[in-house]
């Protein structure tokens, strides 16, 4: 049995005149022991869709699932059985790490002690601060201590709402490698992520953007499926390189992307053509180089078609 | 039940956190009798007022000295003219002017009827009501000695008495209007005010996820406000008792009971405030406007309910708080038992039950 089952998931917003429709029919599964990652920019529709998953709201079409449990039906079951993370930090700012942690193993009828195990290596980390009050914690710690709370009562499954979002990177790294032990544990975890990079942590990533899913696979089943010649150009003069590039006849697609541009080619392409067609434009250090796609290169693939 | 007590305990520490808003829920009563009891008094004592005796005969001069010697007159001016009189009120010195004609004496002996005016200032006209009748009385009790009681033909005399309240003391009637305030703010707005913040911080989202009944956090979210209010009733009593000479005429067990019976009224208020609004602010101004006001216009404490228009009177009677400031007034100020509330305590029983049914079905066990 999938841990999570979505099919047809639709969530209109609004009344009459102004609906939004924030999900169109988003419809994946998530296997027991999987760790699923929801990859889409901001409003892309993660948020209702943990929502609608977490049976916070109600969906406005569709059947959903989670742990064969029906989201709208059996939903004082479910949420005995997931752990959830919401994407702002939701704790009591007033009341200390080790307040906060009693507080919500007793609300699931739980204590510290009898899943001590599970949520030890990220717990440890914050002890030494549990007289602390949670408002006076930094990013990264506050993140530890949401994942502890969410952890506390073993749930089977765990949402995590942008976990990562306004974290450094060096807790984002670390807070994916908790993630990683967690699976171990086999706990289903389906985090959602903006973050294209992430993408290659998670065992299968479903691609959202504007409430439709653009693909469902492994990170590098998605990969290979962009199929097309992929250039990374740089040169002096970035800004008309782009528009020169997009001006090719070879070139299909065209963006930034860090320090080179990215260059979607059309079949068969000869980079020393690509290097004399921008050399006559009057570009300078013109450095051409094949690359292997990005999930972000992916994703704009994906947008775009 | 651990779950339960976790959470409460959980909402002291809230409370007890927040210290400034722990000041003010516990000081504001307080505050309210004090300013009440000594600075907002529309009681009259020692009014100031000016005497026009054109008479200067033995009976004027026995008025006089009886108008003095009453606890509610001055009499700090002797007028000689009607202009000294305008005068007089223009520049405030005086509230009420007492005017002898001449032969004052001399037509109650002989004629066996004399006049006496008296010209009040009726910019505030509850005042000026009150010092006439007063004076009025005072000069009805001059008439009984010089008549050595014996009866007048064809007088009718009226005896007045003021039952339960002699001294018309502002107190009697504001004690239970500040009872009625102080459990409406507190526990109303609190309520909702600490349910909202949930909603807003989003961790009313990661309860909602979880195996605690929401009825249950609500409950829980409203016994600390209980204990609150049982603290607040208490330093009012006290305060009433011992500082403003109010007693407790009835039971005090009585009065307890009525009064947690309008703390859960209140409490279940808060509790529909919350359910339909999602900021704090909108909270506190529906809290505000929505009830605190009415609390304060319409229970009857500040104005009377029965000279007010007929869509205000049937609005009066909504307001939980008019039935619970009747009740405290009747156990506290006249000493009634149970069987002369009965029926205001139906009726708040009555609210409470609909507006808990209310509450309830418009909880949401969901986001939206």
């Amino acid at each position: 049995m999938p841990a999570v089952v979505a099919e047809n998931i639709v969530k209109r917003y609004g009344k009459k005149k102004d609906i939004v429709e924030a999900l169109h029919g988003i419809s994946f599964q998530a296997e027991q022991g999987e760790l699923f990652g929801i990859i889409g920019p901001d409003g892309a529709g993660k948020t209702s869709l943990f929502r609608i998953l977490t049976t916070l709201l109600l969906p406005d079409g569709g059947h959903a699932t989670v742990d064969g449990l029906d989201v709208v039906k059996d939903f004082k079951q479910i949420r005995n059985r997931v752990g959830y993370m919401p994407g702002k930090f939701s704790l009591y700012q007033d009341l200390t790490v080790a307040e906060n942690m009693e507080f919500f193993a007793t609300i699931f009828n739980t204590s510290i002690d009898e899943n001590y195990d599970l949520v030890k290596d990220i717990y440890s980390q914050i002890e030494p601060f549990k007289d602390r009050r949670a408002g006076k914690l930094s990013g990264g710690m506050k993140q530890k201590l949401a994942l502890s709370c969410a952890l506390i009562h073993r749930p089977s499954i765990l949402f995590l709402d942008e976990p990562t979002t306004g974290v450094d990177s060096v807790s984002r790294k670390e807070f994916w490698e908790m993630l990683r032990k967690l699976k171990q544990q086999g706990i289903t975890i389906l985090v959602s992520t903006p973050y294209m990079d992430e993408a290659s942590l998670c065992d299968r990533v479903a691609l959202v953007q504007s409430g439709k899913l653009l693909s469902v696979d492994t990170p590098a089943g998605v990969r290979a499926a962009f199929g097309k010649p992929l250039l990374a150009v740089r040169a002096e003069k970035m800004l008309p390189l782009l528009n020169d590039l997009k001006g090719s006849g070879a070139v299909a697609d065209a963006y930034p992307f860090g320090e080179y541009h990215h260059a979607v080619m059309r079949g068969n392409h000869d980079i020393t053509e690509l290097r004399q067609y921008l050399e006559q434009k009057g570009h300078q250090q013109v450095e051409i180089k094949a690359v292997e796609p990005d999930i972000e290169d992916c994703f704009m693939d994906l947008m775009k078609n | 039940m651990k779950q339960f007590l976790s959470f409460v305990k959980k909402e002291f520490h809230h409370i007890a956190r927040d210290r400034r808003t722990l000041f003010i829920l516990l000081g504001m009563p307080i505050m309210q009798i004090i300013i009440f009891g000594f600075a907002l008094t529309n009681e009259v004592k020692n009014s100031k007022i000016g005497l026009l005796d054109n008479a200067h005969d033995v009976a004027s001069a026995a008025i006089r000295t009886q108008l003095d010697a009453s606890r509610y007159f001055d009499v700090v001016r002797d007028l000689h003219s009607y202009k000294e009189i305008e005068a007089a009120f223009k520049k405030g010195d005086i509230k009420l002017a007492v005017v002898i004609p001449q032969q004052f004496n001399t037509d109650l002996q002989h004629f066996n009827t004399a006049q006496i005016q008296l010209i009040a200032d009726a910019s505030d006209p509850n005042v000026a009501t009150t010092l006439t009748n007063y004076a009025t009385a005072v000069i009805m009790d001059y008439q009984d000695r010089v008549t050595h009681g014996r009866k007048l033909p064809y007088t009718i005399k009226t005896e007045l008495q003021m039952l339960y309240n002699p001294q018309l003391k502002g107190a009697y009637s504001y004690v239970p209007g500040v009872m009625a305030m102080v459990l409406m703010l507190v526990c109303t707005m609190m309520t909702a005010i600490t349910i909202v913040k949930e909603k807003e911080t989003g961790t009313m989202e990661i309860m909602l996820v979880s195996p605690i009944r929401p009825m249950k956090i609500v409950t829980a979210k409203a016994v600390p406000y209980l204990l609150l209010s049982m603290i607040n009733i208490a330093s009012i009593l006290l305060l009433s008792v011992f500082v403003l000479d109010v007693p407790i005429n009835g039971s005090l067990l009585l009065l307890i009971g009525e009064s947690i019976l309008f703390i859960i009224t209140s409490l279940t208020l808060g509790l529909l405030i919350s359910s339909s609004t999602a900021s704090q602010q909108t909270a506190m101004f529906i809290s505000m406007v929505g009830l605190f006001l009415p609390t304060v216009m319409l229970s009857g404490f500040m104005f009377p309910i029965e000279n007010m228009p007929l869509p205000l009177r049937v609005i009066a009677h909504a307001v939980p708080s008019k039935w619970y400031y009747d009740i405290v007034r009747s156990v506290m100020i006249k000493g009634l038992g149970f069987s002369a509330i009965w029926k205001e305590t139906l009726v708040l029983t009555g609210m409470t039950l609909f507006l808990l049914t209310l509450a309830i079905k418009k909880f949401k066990i969901r986001l939206a």
